[in-house]
């Protein structure tokens, strides 16, 4: 190794610390999911009113926008490839993939809101439509702001400023990507599979 | 990589220029932003404590008309909330960030910019919060805002909204915070600096990060939920509609039980390098210190309920609460005996700082004690609401917190400012704030068990505690009187103070192998450690690095990027408060065009 880059990034466990940092940040957000699931199921069953989440939950939809969210992180793996080999056209393609798959998501979960509320389930609604939407909506802003952070770097890909040796940026927003993605994974178990 | 350079302070001709208001506003330096958070934090004491002084003059009496009820519930809400959050956090994190990078022989923290931005953060938010005065309408619900006295049908005024806002945008400051330290400590030690190497402050710091970043997600839910049903309408805490107020008290207290470590353990941290250096030997049971640490915080998350007894959880959760906060006294214990053990046989000298660190760990221990009374379940059913709490947590708080912060700060002024603080003002000081802190504390013992409610802003003479209540308030004038000398012996000793060399206590840590007050790359060349003391058993090699010929080095730019932003992320948590559904969009647009230009300045 170079003399000067070992000034530069030396680190002690050899790991960039912006991935050890976004790492420590995931943790703590697992903390921040965590105790708004807890927040649901504390409240399962517990509501004096309907509309009741057996009424209303659409199993079939949420399905398929939840393959719809595991595609996107498949997308992700192949668009971060191709940023470290350098291809051009790939890495357009594939975090172009990643920012439809997202936005669709997104365009279900719109739907479904919509859609409850014409069932007449909305926030203020009973204990079930409080914590649905409050634990839903902090993942579909998530979400968005996946989308957003992508956006920005696929301007950066077109503009031919993300290339191999800065491949870390799109690593890390693959992270928080992969993590919004499994926290999806236990919300759909937990809210619309069980029970 | 092309970014290297041999970067002199001071050469930089631009910085010269610089007005030195502009240069705090817009510095990442670990050394400023420590200052910056420790004066603000200062400034925010000052505070907590009038607004404490003025409640003992209202107890100083029985019947007392001296203020209202209401005003009452605002100050003992807003001094509980301000010495939590805006004195004892910041002044630990001010120590952490300018001793931890210095301890671990590092240049700066590994996230320069997002320290800046979380102390930005912290003070908006912080004058946010107090803003609410001038509205007359600071929060009046307690510290740990139990819902449903905070929901809007019963709190309909501004009052919650600020203490929730604002609470959560520090929550955001200390997140960040915890983020930065976690990584530097794993990732920015100098060459041999073993995790088990590292001083016990810098150890306590590491552990005190890992409860912030876990303990304050939880109480942003908290927030939120309440905030949503504020201002949204939701549910969860309407009693009416199916909605449970002990999900508040179990979501607060997951955080508020870490909280109470993350607010000691960096005190035992200072103590853990005060002792060892005035009693002339090294720390006893290096390895059992850290790992009784790394316990408490451990066992700190299995505690919370027992804040909750008084709720009525039935036998086996009051079982389970009692048995797991009872054990925590062991590793406590453990050590209250090592730092007995460290000065025994040492060569200990009695100075300013080890009379605080002395002082810390026997009040500490006596609110220890009262504290596993609290924690059998039927004892604590007396307890509960009674100044005999008040009593208990400011013994560990003032005694074991805030007595080892000042240790804390006469040990580490030499090396912060180049200069010694009089130690004849000191030890006076001292005194005042020693003997006034059990003089206001230790009657509240009676009090309580003899039944004097918290947080009523009155009591009758029938109750016949007019005696001990007007020692409280002696007590706390007493040590007011203590605090002041200690500001001005501050404030005097920047100035008149003597002059300190760069290791003038014969420390063994590696923050004194620096100059006093630290060059702004600290090291001219990261020290290789191979001992726990280095100072001690290896001084020659090492000071031949950290003051011999530079190194190449690469020191971050200045950025005012970081105010920007956390004007706009405390901005968009204040435009709340407008009742229009629109009002915190250009906040959220404020931040998103700071995070971006941000997110492409150039740091080379």
């Amino acid at each position: 190794m170079a003399a000067n880059s070992a000034v530069a990034h030396r680190t002690s466990t050899g790991l960039d610390s912006w991935k050890l940092g976004f790492w420590v940040f995931l943790g703590s957000e697992t903390l921040f999911f965590g105790s708004l699931i807890s927040t649901y199921m504390v409240y399962k069953n517990e509501s004096v009113v309907g509309p009741f989440p057996t009424e209303i939950l659409n199993i079939p939809l949420t399905s398929v926008s939840t393959f719809v969210l595991l595609m996107s992180s498949l997308a992700m793996v192949i668009a971060l490839d191709a940023v470290q080999r350098g291809k051009r056209a790939g890495s357009l393609f594939w975090i172009m993939a990643v920012i439809a798959l997202g936005a669709l998501f997104i365009g279900f979960q719109a739907y479904e809101f919509t859609h409850f509320y014409h069932e007449g389930l909305t926030l203020q609604t009973n204990l079930f439509g409080s914590s649905f939407f409050i634990l839903t909506g902090f993942h579909g802003a998530h979400v968005t702001l996946g989308v957003i952070w992508l956006a920005i770097l696929w301007l950066d890909a077109l503009r031919g400023k993300l290339p191999p040796e800065k491949s870390l940026r799109l690593e890390i927003a693959g992270l928080y990507w992969h993590f919004v993605d499994i926290v999806w994974i236990a919300i759909f178990t937990l809210i619309y599979l069980i029970e | 990589m092309a970014t290297v350079d041999t970067h002199v302070p001071g050469a930089a001709p631009a910085a010269a220029r610089r007005s030195v208001v502009w240069d705090l506003m817009t510095t990442v330096d670990h050394k400023k932003i420590g200052i910056l958070y420790g004066v603000s934090a200062l400034v925010f004491l000052l505070i907590g404590g009038l607004e404490a002084l003025i409640m003992r003059i209202q107890l100083s009496r029985p019947e007392n008309d001296f203020i209202s009820a209401d005003l009452y519930n605002q100050l003992f809400t807003m001094h509980g909330t301000t010495m939590v959050f805006l004195v004892g956090m910041p002044i630990a994190v001010a120590f952490f960030n300018y001793i931890v990078p210095l301890q671990i022989g590092a240049r700066d923290v590994a996230f320069p910019r997002l320290n800046a931005l979380s102390f930005w953060i912290f003070l908006f938010g912080a004058i946010f919060m107090n803003a609410s005065f001038f509205v007359g309408q600071a929060p009046n619900g307690g510290w740990f805002g139990y819902a449903n006295l905070t929901s809007r049908t019963y709190s309909p005024g501004l009052n919650i909204d600020f203490w929730a806002l604002g609470l959560q945008a520090l929550g955001v400051a200390s997140i960040m915070g915890g983020i930065n330290f976690v990584t530097t400590i794993i990732n920015l030690r100098a060459p041999g600096m073993r995790l088990m190497r590292m001083p016990l402050f810098t150890w306590m710091a590491f552990i005190t990060s890992f409860l912030i970043l876990t303990a304050l997600p939880v109480l942003a839910v908290a927030l939120f939920l309440l905030t949503f049903d504020r201002f949204w309408g939701t549910l969860f805490f309407s009693t009416t509609a199916g909605g449970d107020p002990m999900l508040w008290q179990h979501l607060f207290w997951l955080f508020g039980h870490p909280e109470v470590y993350i607010l000691i353990l960096p005190a035992f941290g200072m103590i853990s390098e005060v002792i060892p250096t005035f009693s002339r030997k090294p720390l006893f049971g290096y390895a059992v210190m850290v790992y009784s640490g790394a316990l408490i915080g451990l066992i700190g998350w299995g505690v919370w309920a027992h804040h909750m007894f008084a709720t009525g959880m039935g036998p086996i959760a009051d079982a389970y609460f009692t048995i797991s906060t009872m054990i925590i006294a062991i590793p406590t214990g453990v050590k209250i005996f090592n730092w007995i053990a460290t000065m025994w046989g040492g060569s200990v000298r009695l100075n300013t700082a080890m009379l605080y660190a002395i002082a810390a760990v026997a009040t500490f221990t006596m609110g220890g004690v009262s504290g596993v009374m609290h924690a059998t379940s039927p004892h604590n059913l007396q307890q509960t609401d009674t100044y005999f709490v008040v009593a208990h947590f400011h013994y560990v708080l003032l005694g074991g917190l805030v007595l080892g912060l000042f240790g804390g700060l006469y040990y580490w002024y030499p090396k912060i400012t180049g200069r010694f603080m009089n130690e004849r003002l000191g030890k006076i000081s001292f005194w005042f704030y020693f003997l006034g802190l059990h003089l206001t504390f230790l009657p509240m013992h009676w009090t309580g068990l003899l039944g004097m409610p918290r947080r009523v802003f009155t009591y009758s003479s029938e109750l016949g505690l007019d005696t001990l209540n007007l020692m409280s308030t002696v007590g706390g004038f007493v040590q007011a009187v203590g605090v002041l000398l200690l500001f001005v012996n501050v404030f005097r000793s920047l100035k008149s103070g003597e002059r300190a060399g760069r290791n003038p206590w014969g420390a063994a840590t590696l923050e004194w192998a620096t100059e006093s007050p630290p060059v702004e790359h600290n090291f001219q060349k990261i020290p290789t450690v191979h001992s726990r003391e280095p100072l001690w058993l290896e001084r020659e090699r090492i000071e031949a690095d950290a003051f011999g010929p530079a190194e190449p080095m690469h020191m971050p730019p200045s950025s005012y990027w970081p105010i920007v932003t956390a004007a706009g992320v405390v901005g968009t948590f204040a435009l709340f408060l407008v009742p229009v559904w629109w009002a915190p969009l250009p906040g959220f647009a404020w931040t998103f065009i700071g995070v971006l230009n941000w997110a492409y300045e150039p740091t080379h």
